[in-house]
């Protein structure tokens, strides 16, 4: 019994918070366009369904492709920031400086190089996102022993050899951490995108419905989005699960 | 047998037999070494000669430079006076041909023992050419390996899974799997318990009568280096400098009853004496 409470704590407390939330909007009669209750943002969703699965697939999209260029990217710049000490010293500064702007002051600039729609979601997506995942892969390389690099250093390993034997390999749990940061921060990307530049996507949709007080509807893009985040998430971990399983030896042991 | 097989070609073999007649040069040779970080001096003229399958071992007081001075020899660092040579060659960066192994284990996570210890035949020619065509081959070396030390049955276990002192055998093999010339040994049985310990120095024992490998002990433990080396040098307090050699005329193979041998308990507790007057002389 303690087992199935312990297994189903957090869905007993979201359920009971959107017990309360339909409740006070009953009981105090808050009208729809300032919050609307649970029960009416799912008749709101089924009725919008069509085009919420829509503009879902949208924001989806941009995410992945831009999420997958972070990666991409992230790995490559993290390699070198984490295997050469004059790219460290010449780029640290660069990058950190970088990612201490503020992305969505940027998002109008980016509408301006790339145009309207899909192009500045998904760069968005990827500007947002690389930074967790460069550092990340920087750090795993950098936490290779002093004595490992003595010994391969001592066989004649080539910097290729060493990286792709041990520090490439010492990384990967690092570089799944920062995934798990960087789908979330994607998101964010695309959806800030939308919101600013676009006729498509979730942010697209929230915005215009909140113009018109379609409340229940913009409850439903942000329902929506969550949902998308967390099993992007779990995909995720289930990746890191199996790539990296010998870094969970506690659970299997 | 495999070994002879995989061996280097002709010319180095040829050497060697034409300067059996002479007095074989040394494997490491330090001519007035010494160590400068900074204004600080870590290492200061440093002599000595290691012959070829000579074990040493070198012992002195904590941050005395044994370390250093293994790194020197390997050409880890460079120093910043006198000469080294290693087989016949002077050091200029990090030499190729030996193998270390270190207190602290360092296997790979992710791999099996066996592919742990696999991993110096994938960089060292001539097995790196090998591990792809002849991977069965270079497996039954490991297991080989694996079967002296008694991890025949855990090849297939993943580091966690092993003891400490089963990770430090599978270090020592990584170490010396690739046949190096030179061991160099930094602390290896520091971590481990007194029982571990001493089953340790009979492996280490045992793989170095069958390769015949030159070893450098670096140990604060004055047993051990009793036990395992020919020849013992004693280092003196910062800046490091060899202040006594000692010979050590006990038989091979040596078994634990030779602990108590009262030559080998007269060299220890002569050692100990000539530490303690290091010590003390600050």
């Amino acid at each position: 019994m303690s087992g199935f409470i312990k297994r189903t704590r957090a869905w007993l407390v979201a359920f009971a918070l959107l017990v309360v939330w339909e409740l006070s909007c009953r009981l105090f009669h808050i009208p729809e366009f300032i919050l609307p209750a649970p029960t009416r943002i799912l008749e709101v969703t089924w009725q919008f369904r069509n085009e919420l699965a829509l503009h879902a697939f949208q924001t989806l999209m941009t995410t992945i492709v831009g999420f997958f260029i972070a990666i991409v990217v992230g790995i490559l710049l993290g390699v070198a920031v984490g295997s050469s000490s004059a790219v460290y010293d010449s780029l640290y500064p660069l990058l950190i400086g970088f990612n201490s702007i503020p992305k969505v002051a940027v998002v109008p600039l980016i509408v301006i190089w790339t145009g309207i729609g899909t192009i500045p979601a998904i760069v968005t997506a990827f500007v947002i996102s690389f930074f967790p995942i460069v550092v990340n892969v920087a750090t795993g390389l950098a936490s290779v022993e002093p004595e490992m690099r003595d010994v391969l250093r001592i066989l004649g390993a080539t910097r290729y050899e060493m990286l792709r034997k041990v520090s490439f390999p010492r990384a990967l749990p690092y570089l799944f951490a920062s995934l798990k940061v960087a789908i979330t921060l994607a998101f964010i990307g695309s959806v800030v995108s939308e919101t600013i530049a676009s006729n498509y996507g979730i942010g697209f949709l929230m915005l215009s419905a909140s113009s018109r007080f379609q409340v229940a509807l913009v409850f439903s893009g942000v329902i929506i989005i969550a949902i998308m985040s967390i099993a992007m998430f779990a995909i995720c971990i289930q990746v890191e699960r199996r790539m990296v399983s010998w870094a969970y030896r506690s659970q299997a042991a | 047998m495999l070994t002879h097989k995989l061996a280097t070609p002709v010319y180095p073999e040829l050497s060697t037999i034409l300067s059996t007649s002479k007095p074989s040069p040394p494997m490491v040779r330090m001519a007035g070494v010494s160590l400068k970080y900074g204004d600080m001096l870590a290492l200061e003229d440093a002599t000595l000669d290691i012959a070829d399958g000579e074990f040493v071992a070198v012992v002195g007081p904590s941050g005395c430079g044994k370390s250093t001075l293994m790194k020197l020899v390997t050409g880890l660092l460079p120093p910043t006076g006198g000469d080294i040579e290693f087989d016949r060659k002077r050091v200029t960066g990090p030499v190729r041909g030996a193998g270390m192994a270190f207190q602290n284990a360092t296997l790979l996570p992710w791999r099996t023992t066996t592919d742990n210890v696999m991993l110096p035949l994938e960089i060292v020619e001539p097995y790196k050419s090998q591990s792809r065509s002849n991977r069965k081959a270079l497996e039954d070396k490991v297991q080989n390996l694996l079967d002296i030390v008694g991890l025949g049955d855990f090849g297939d276990r993943l580091p966690w899974q092993l003891s400490g002192g089963m990770q430090q055998r599978a270090n020592l093999c990584r170490a010396i799997i690739h046949e190096p010339k030179l061991l160099m040994l930094d602390e290896p049985f520091a971590a481990l318990d007194a029982f571990t310990k001493e089953d340790l120095w009979q492996v280490l024992q045992d793989l170095w009568m069958h390769q015949k490998f030159t070893g450098i002990l670096v140990t604060h433990d004055l047993r051990e280096a009793v036990y395992l080396a020919d020849t013992v040098y004693v280092m003196s307090n910062r800046p490091g400098r060899i202040l006594h050699r000692c010979h050590i005329p006990l038989d091979r193979p040596r078994r634990p009853e030779t602990t108590f041998d009262p030559v080998y308990t007269e060299i220890v507790n002569d050692l100990r004496a000539k530490i303690a007057a290091v010590r003390n002389a600050k």
